[in-house]
């Protein structure tokens, strides 16, 4: 596991600390399904961003701005697109991104209103997953898809080597990859996407045009 | 200058200039331009404040008023004796703290509560302006809030914020004044008025102007006032404030003191004797020929207009932050028209937040108890303020 690069409060959740870690100081950030804004709230408070959400759920909403967030109640799907070209640094799909009705366009849209996009999504290829499915016969839950499948938001599920894939044929530049252990720890990439996508429970990805 | 006037019912007269609150007096030297292209001189501007200025002052927040509110945001209604309208938003503690800021709320332009409006006395005649009186808008009222501002020696306003007719001038304040925002919270408005708030408002007009005591807005030489007409449009319009389903839970088809139809036109319902009372209350506090005035200026607001129909324009230059309030069963400013704002916001990158507060009170939400309203502002003036190192 590699140490972050600056001391941030433990017992975020484990995809943010990495999130963090790619976004420098004082960026504008628009944060795509912030929920209740904690994500935003450690950026705000560790990397001094200029930030911004975006929640579907309208009580998500009402405590993020109750917490003196910047928080917009809409649809990811649909409302990136009225915002303008290049309005921030960086936009974030924070497992955001499988429960998009159209994850592609949605992607282009962040990646025209941002320079670069953050992306962090469950494995589908996560070996727990592939035994509960190939050899339970039975719809995976984890501890990041933690719920059943009739109650599941997630609708577009992808394993890291077809988010690589889908960025390759569509054009969108990988910039970092990181794959993530069940326990939060980095999987090594030395051993090739193949390893990642068997041990990685999700991914962070950052993604630029 | 002298503001002294007839009230329409006996008993309640009272002299504007000894209404318990500040006055700003602009004379012959500082005329107020108006859109209509008329001057506007001389002018008073009545203003409650509450709360200290700090040295630098940096901590003042502007309060803008509603169609019939006034500046009595946060103490006793002299004529009324009722608490001031916002007092559950300001006060020490309350979402707006007076402890930490200085707040201000000037009776609008066309006002009838102290500031120059059609009752007062036209400098020429020397008799109440009447329909003399130049048609006003909304970038009016804020060009006079503003004079008001440089009279107080304040350069920007931490927040400025206001619901309904208030939240127009707040979205108004945004486009014309940017540099002097530091953050606002436009509450149940809209950028421009619909037609079917134009409609409601022109019902209420005609029944203003149907009463013969009206007399073409000269009703104060006469020693009389419309207010069979006023308490119909205050009637007409206090529907629209409300929703079916609160007139549904409050009054139902619930019968008024009595046991049974009388088969007349009395009030037989709860909602008749209801309206009949917001009716007749309402002439005691306000002027006809204001209402008139005040919802022609809410008719002519529409903010894109001034910016090439682009609205996103209007929010160019606007640095602050924007907190967005509208709420469910508002269908005077529904959420679509909040929204309508919001993305006008998105679209030029402004620090917006928008919040839809779950209520089934109707329009008038934003002056009732709205436990979830008042975490928003509370949570977002105190950010606010963070930012301003206050």
């Amino acid at each position: 596991m590699d140490d972050l690069a600056s001391p941030i409060p433990t017992g975020s959740r484990v995809d943010f600390l990495v999130i963090a870690e790619m976004i420098e100081e004082g960026a504008r950030v628009l944060d795509v399904g912030c929920s209740d804004g904690a994500l935003l709230k450690l950026l705000t408070e560790e990397r001094n961003v200029d930030g911004r959400g975006i929640e579907i759920s309208q009580s998500g909403v009402n405590r993020c701005v109750a917490r003196g967030l910047s928080v917009v109640q809409g649809d990811g799907d649909t409302d990136l697109a009225y915002y303008p070209d290049g309005a921030f640094d960086y936009v974030i799909l924070s497992q955001t991104v499988q429960a998009m009705k159209q994850p592609v366009p949605t992607l282009h849209q962040a990646l025209r209103i941002g320079r670069h996009v953050v992306v962090s999504f469950p494995n589908f290829g996560y070996w727990k997953i592939r035994f509960q499915v190939g050899v339970q016969g039975r719809m995976p839950m984890t501890d990041t898809l933690p719920v059943y499948w009739y109650e599941t938001p997630n609708i577009h599920f992808c394993t890291v080597r077809d988010f690589v894939e889908m960025c390759t044929a569509q054009n969108i530049v990988v910039r970092k990859q990181i794959a993530l252990n069940h326990h939060g720890r980095r999987v090594k990439l030395g051993g090739g996407l193949r390893i990642a996508n068997l041990f990685a429970e999700q991914a962070v990805l950052l993604l630029s045009r | 200058m002298s503001t002294a006037r007839k009230k329409p019912e006996p008993g309640t007269e009272i002299n504007l200039d000894d209404l318990p609150c500040n006055f700003a007096r602009f004379g012959k030297d500082q005329p107020l331009e108006l859109d209509c292209g008329l001057k506007l001189k001389p002018l008073t501007i009545a203003y409650e404040t509450v709360g200290t200025l700090n040295a630098d002052k940096s901590n003042a927040i502007l309060i803008c008023h509603a169609l019939t509110g006034d500046q009595f945001v946060a103490s006793t209604h002299p004529i009324t004796g009722k608490g001031g309208w916002w007092e559950m938003v300001v006060g020490p503690g309350k979402p707006i703290d007076t402890d930490r800021f200085f707040v201000i709320c000037s009776n609008v332009l066309g006002g009838c509560m102290g500031t120059t409006g059609p009752a007062s006395i036209n400098p020429e005649t020397g008799e109440p302006y009447g329909l003399k009186f130049p048609v006003i808008t909304v970038s009016d009222m804020v060009r006079a809030q503003a004079m008001l501002v440089d009279h107080l020696g304040i350069e920007s306003l931490l927040c400025v914020t206001g619901g309904s007719m208030g939240g127009m001038q707040v979205l108004e304040w945004l486009a014309k004044y940017p540099e002097r925002v530091h953050s606002a919270i436009p509450i149940a408005a809209a950028a421009k008025h619909s037609a079917q708030n134009i409609a409601f408002h022109e019902v209420g007009r005609q029944a203003i102007m149907a009463d013969p005591e009206w007399h073409g807005g000269d009703y104060a030489r006469h020693q009389t006032s419309p207010s069979a007409g006023l308490a119909v449009a205050r009637m007409a319009a206090h529907i629209t404030y409300l929703s079916e389903a609160a007139l549904h839970t409050k009054f139902g088809r619930n019968l008024q003191d009595r046991e049974q139809l009388t088969y007349g036109f009395d009030a037989d319902f709860q909602i008749e004797s209801y309206l009949r009372y917001q009716g007749s209350t309402f002439v005691d506090r306000f002027d006809a020929n204001a209402y008139l005035y005040l919802t022609r200026a809410m008719d002519y607001f529409d903010l894109a207009a001034d910016f090439g129909e682009n609205l996103g324009a209007a929010f160019q230059a606007a640095d602050s932050r924007v907190c967005v309030v509208s709420f469910t069963s508002d269908w005077l400013f529904p959420t679509s028209e909040n929204r309508d704002v919001v993305r006008a916001l998105n679209a030029v990158a402004a620090n917006v937040s928008f919040v839809e507060i779950e209520s089934d009170k109707g329009h008038d939400s934003f002056l009732l108890d709205m436990p979830e309203m008042f975490d928003v502002m509370t949570g977002f003036i105190d950010a606010a303020a963070n930012r301003c190192g206050l």
